[in-house]
């Protein structure tokens, strides 16, 4: 009974603050609604019995990667987004552009829909099928990601250093080049 | 009796509430003892700061209110609370009032996970023992974290909306700090992990019971010399005390990020300062120097060692504030990412080795 209300709270407040994100002008507020959404989704977590992915999930994107953007919004110091800059003659308002980004959103829908439609189905077999232990331990939650999923978890890592070295040589000046 | 407290715990919340036995009560005043505790520990700690810099400089102090100037927070606390609450025109009105708030409740939920003590039935009053300390959580280590970095927000937002550009040097400089040590700091205490094989500070400070060869305690500091002073470093660095006090570097920021701060919002910022000291204090005690376990005394009035060693490590926080000089900001980000952290890292990998080969 409690567990249904904090539920619904939770995911109240991870949609409320979500759609704030784009749903206001100011982009310190932005950021601030997306850690407070990253919040809510954190306590959905812990509902699910997983102590560890919630806490990983405040440290990781809540701590660290907010505090990121955080430093960014505040460097540019953007009081506002510019609503009057976005005429009709930026790239983003052409007929072939819009036409794209309207479809892509219907698909979303469409495959939301799908997804929870399928997921309703398929829902006791999933709370059936797994062992609550595995998401709750974290000796087994590390065992089973550098054994089961080691390929995947080494794969990720690559990619991220990819990306990182990516955003080092586009960061650096052409005049520092040696 | 018995059968009750057994609901209770099982079912925590508002099952547990309305079936409340005499352990729960027992339970939610320690509880509250611990908040007062550490409502008091910062005003103690201003009044302990002031007293020692005295010391340390050669004078006395604050010595006129009270006996030995022993009432000193009490009339600086009245003077904040008396003073008038300024927000400049330019400031946001929201983060401008949310940022102390959140630096302050951040600083008191950090605690929740620490134990202070051993699990006690105070002196058979009870049938089952209540723990000292607020919660017990599985992966209380990695709680203490979370919250830890959500703390590096009051002060940042606090920066940034008082609309003010010492404010906003002092914000971005806190937040380049914490960020960067708190790596070094969290791969230290990995350390420590490691070796206990838990991520609960109750089981990291129950397997640092005994001594070796009946003489030393078996502290993990003594198997982790390098972590602990990684840790102590990155703790100084955190809670933006000297000589890493850049944040608020007074001579160069007037005094940063809360330069525009008057009355109570001002005072929420050394309140968590100080608070968030105690529970890098008791954080080092629980990991690295065995928590409330010590020779002579019995494991019931183990809280005393507890507070001892927080005190002593406090002390060594204060002395290190009026030993050294502040340091450049440049050499802070270097000493940070190019010794700290590799140090940090270095001691991990070892560790990590030992482990695997002996097997501990």
């Amino acid at each position: 009974m409690s567990e249904t209300l904090i539920f619904y709270a939770l995911s109240g407040l991870a949609i409320g603050a979500s759609a704030l994100v784009i749903g206001q002008r100011n982009p310190m507020y932005s950021v601030l609604m997306l850690i407070a959404s990253f919040g809510a989704l954190a306590g959905l977590y812990i509902q699910l019995d997983a102590p560890f992915v919630a806490v990983a999930q405040i440290i990781i994107y809540a701590g660290a990667i907010m505090v990121l953007f955080l430093f960014v919004v505040m460097l540019l110091n953007a009081p506002k987004e510019d609503g009057a800059d976005w005429d009709q003659s930026h790239p983003l308002r052409l007929p072939a552009v819009t036409r794209l980004g309207s479809m892509l959103a219907v698909l979303l829908v469409v495959q939301l829909t799908w997804a929870l439609t399928e997921a309703s189905n398929i829902g006791g077999a999933v709370s059936g099928g797994h062992d609550g232990g595995t998401v709750s331990s974290v000796r087994q939650l590390g065992r089973t990601l550098f054994t089961d999923y080691v390929f995947a978890f080494e794969a990720t890592s690559i990619l991220i250093l990819v990306a990182m070295v990516g955003a080092v040589m586009l960061a650096r000046r052409e005049g520092e080049r040696s | 009796m018995h059968a009750s407290s057994r609901v209770a715990r099982e079912a925590p919340g508002l099952r547990g509430a309305l079936t409340m036995d005499l352990r729960t009560l027992v339970q939610l005043g320690i509880i509250g003892l611990t908040f007062f505790m550490l409502i008091n520990a910062s005003a103690v700690l201003v009044l302990a700061e002031r007293k020692i810099m005295g010391f340390m400089q050669q004078r006395f102090g604050p010595y006129l209110v009270g006996p030995h100037g022993m009432l000193q927070p009490l009339a600086d606390i009245i003077k904040l609370l008396m003073k008038e609450e300024l927000r400049p025109k330019g400031a946001d009105k929201w983060l401008f009032t949310l940022a102390p708030i959140l630096s302050v409740t951040a600083a008191f939920a950090a605690f929740a996970t620490v134990p202070w003590g051993a699990e006690t039935t105070l002196f058979g009053l009870l049938d089952e023992p209540v723990r000292l300390g607020v919660a017990d959580v599985n992966v209380g280590v990695l709680v203490i974290f979370a919250i830890t970095s959500m703390g590096v927000y009051g002060i940042v937002l606090a920066g940034w909306s008082s609309n003010s550009k010492y404010s906003l040097f002092g914000g971005l400089r806190a937040s380049a700090q914490m960020i960067s040590y708190e790596l070094s700091y969290a791969t230290a205490l990995a350390a420590v992990i490691l070796l206990s094989g838990s991520l609960s500070l109750r089981e990291v400070v129950d397997s640092q019971a005994g001594t070796w060869f009946g003489v030393i305690p078996s502290w993990y500091v003594f198997l982790q010399p390098v972590g602990f002073i990684i840790y102590m470093i990155a703790g100084v660095a955190e809670t933006n005390r000297a000589p890493f006090d850049f944040p608020e570097a007074e001579q160069e920021l007037v005094a940063g990020y809360n330069t525009e701060y008057s009355s109570v919002r001002f005072a929420l910022f050394p309140q968590a300062e100080y608070i968030n000291m105690t529970t890098m204090s008791a954080v080092a005690t629980d990991l690295y120097l065995g928590g409330w376990h010590g020779p002579f005394l019995p494991a019931e009035y183990g809280w005393i060692w507890f507070l001892l060693k927080v005190g002593a490590i406090l002390f060594t926080y204060i002395w290190v504030r009026w030993t050294l000089p502040r340091y450049r900001y440049d050499q802070l980000m270097q000493f940070g990412w190019k010794w700290l952290f590799p140090a940090a890292v270095i001691n991990l990998v070892v560790t990590a080795a030992l482990v695997l080969y002996f097997n501990v």
